[in-house]
């Protein structure tokens, strides 16, 4: 079994079985972060989230970012799935997990995948507000600036 | 010669297609975005945006050979 892997699912996640691809008699830790749909976003009312995804760049650049985690963090296994598609409020948009022997590279390898995930990779987040507005989060706002232009740049 | 364009996101939306295929002379991705933007009235700059070529992350001033699949990147925002 390789020791990373990351997918899009159009369904449903489900922790307990992704759970078992990260367990190994070797590592002495698990940690795990679970992204879930709010109901609320800047003050305004959440109805729900769609997610778009460029599939084969995702799952190229996800993977070799899973394999970058377990050299620099020194774990046993890596495993990332993102959702595509609507998802209601409390749905699990994310699950990444991690095992390694000590638990300290495991909580920074799944922080530092998840910032990863958020910033490299192909995806993109639909918001649908409680009022019927609706807008593609980092992407209206810049449409027309320029110092929105340098702020994705700098955050990149 | 040809090359395939696949639109994602607020760019599928604006350009009103999920693929197309496009003639170009030569040139680099950078000046097929402008073409397009022109075409498809987009609202984003490339600075805003970063570009793949056959399914991995290229540079702006990439030239084009025929064949090639091109993406434009809106700004990405999953988790």
């Amino acid at each position: 079994m390789s020791a990373v892997c990351f997918a899009l699912s159009d369904r449903d996640l489900d922790p307990a079985v992704l759970r078992q691809e990260v367990e190994d008699r070797s590592a002495g830790g698990f940690v795990c972060f679970e992204g879930w749909v709010r109901d609320h976003h800047e003050g305004r009312s959440v109805d729900h989230l769609e997610y778009e995804a460029y599939p084969a760049l995702c799952l190229s650049a996800g993977t070799a970012l899973l394999e970058e985690a377990v050299v620099r963090f020194e774990l046993r296994r890596a495993v990332a799935v993102h959702r595509t598609g609507e998802l209601g409020i409390g749905g699990m948009a994310v699950w990444v997990g991690v095992s390694s022997d000590h638990r300290k590279e495991a909580f920074r390898a799944c922080e530092w995948i998840i910032d990863r995930i958020k910033h490299d990779l192909p995806i993109w987040k639909k918001e649908t507000f409680a009022d019927g507005a609706s807008g593609w989060v980092r992407c209206e706002r810049c449409a027309h600036s320029h110092e929105e232009d340098a702020t994705f740049r700098a955050a990149c | 010669m040809n090359v395939s364009v696949t639109w994602f996101s607020i760019l599928r939306e604006q350009a009103g297609r999920g693929e197309e295929t496009v003639e170009v002379e030569g040139g680099t991705a950078a000046d097929l975005y402008e073409r397009l933007k022109a075409r498809h009235r987009l609202t984003l700059g490339i600075a805003s945006l970063r570009v793949a070529v056959n399914d991995a992350f290229a540079d702006w001033d990439t030239v084009l050979a025929s064949g090639d699949r091109v993406v434009f990147i809106a700004p990405v925002g999953g988790g």
